[in-house]
């Protein structure tokens, strides 16, 4: 399927790049229904990508990349069960965002998230499996799950901990605070910073770079670069189940949901 | 030469007002920013980042939790200069 419109996201094959568009208001929240249509995507790419070199992800929504997962509709839902069938429909979809993610971790061409904005938590997660990330100088990343008694749980620890130092992930992960894109590129987890607005016409230029060099090289060249943790990925889905039983995570979660204060996303 | 705390506040004053839209007259050192922006926490993380940028500076944003007026915004950029 090199062509799909709908209604968390959308893509195309065009010159050799499929471009994946994330387009569900209020910000690409990622539930059930963003999670279906990631999994379509990650079916049909093993079959796009024999005609691709590039993948390009990006946001049409102005308010940024992607707030991360859908917490009212996982509030909503794990409200609804015995706290046994809670976790074990929060093991499930953890499991499928993961098949997801590793299978563009993992993809036979090199990725590029395009970010602006809003790049927080399970947004931020589906940036670290890109093998490039060009932001935006509005972008700002976080792992807000502590302030919700939560770890991050659709891969961020062990990816930010293969790309970067310990001391950068145990920064935004204990103090739950955001970096902005600067910083982000001071680090090194960002590769590209450009002006605002800018992020897509980057990811762009430099995909039409990566389509001048030899395919199986390039493929061979990531392979050897980018390992996928899977045994730090699976001990991370078993702690967060483990912490998902705590009093902590409901009230966090309650707290979010039910909030009208002005400031949910400040820590 | 080192800019002074109202030179500060002066400067996210001018800042908020151009990005979102409102006379620059309208804005009070001592108003709730989110009422006379009329905004939300993702806006206001917005206007932070345009504020690091603007500035040069890194501001941690738990140490916006509870700040809600400009004059106490320009407070906590200028012990970051």
């Amino acid at each position: 399927m090199d062509q799909f419109r709908g209604k968390a996201l959308s893509w195309e094959v065009s010159a050799g790049v499929i471009e994946l568009a994330l387009h569900r208001e209020p910000c690409n929240e990622i539930g059930s229904l963003a999670l279906h249509e990631l999994e379509k995507f990650a079916d049909a790419l093993s079959g796009m990508a024999r005609q691709a070199h590039a993948l390009i992800v990006h946001s049409t929504l102005k308010a940024g990349f992607c707030a991360g997962a859908d917490l009212r509709e996982l509030y909503q839902r794990s409200h609804e069960m015995e706290k046994a069938q809670a976790v074990a429909g929060v093991r499930d979809f953890l499991e499928r965002i993961h098949r997801v993610l590793n299978t563009i971790d993992g993809a036979p061409l090199t990725t590029i998230a395009a970010v602006h904005g809003v790049t927080f938590g399970g947004g931020f997660e589906l940036a670290l499996v890109c093998d490039l990330i060009i932001a935006d100088k509005m972008a700002r990343f976080c792992f807000p799950e502590l302030r919700l008694g939560l770890i991050p749980g659709f891969g961020g620890i062990p990816r930010l901990k293969r790309d970067l130092g310990n001391g950068v992930v145990r920064d935004l992960l204990l103090t739950g605070r955001s970096f902005n894109a600067t910083r982000a590129h001071a680090v090194g987890l960002v590769s590209q910073l450009v002006a605002e607005g800018e992020a897509l016409r980057a990811a762009r230029a430099t995909a039409v770079q990566l389509g001048k060099f030899d395919r199986r090289t390039a493929i061979a060249a990531k392979k050897f670069i980018k390992p996928i943790p899977h045994h730090e990925l699976k001990q991370e889905i078993d702690l967060f189940c483990q912490l998902f039983v705590e009093p902590a995570v409901e009230a966090g979660l309650r707290k979010f949901v039910e909030s009208t204060e002005l400031q949910p996303y400040l820590p | 030469m080192m800019t002074t705390e109202e030179q500060t506040l002066n400067e996210i004053l001018t800042l908020a007002a151009q990005h979102f839209k409102v006379s620059r007259d309208k804005l009070r050192p001592d108003e709730d920013f989110f009422k006379t922006l009329n905004i939300d926490s993702l806006q206001a993380l917005d206007l932070l980042t345009r504020l690091e940028n603007h500035f040069h500076v890194e501001m941690p944003d738990y140490e916006l939790q509870g700040v809600t007026d400009f004059r106490t915004l320009a407070s906590r950029i200028q012990a970051r200069l």
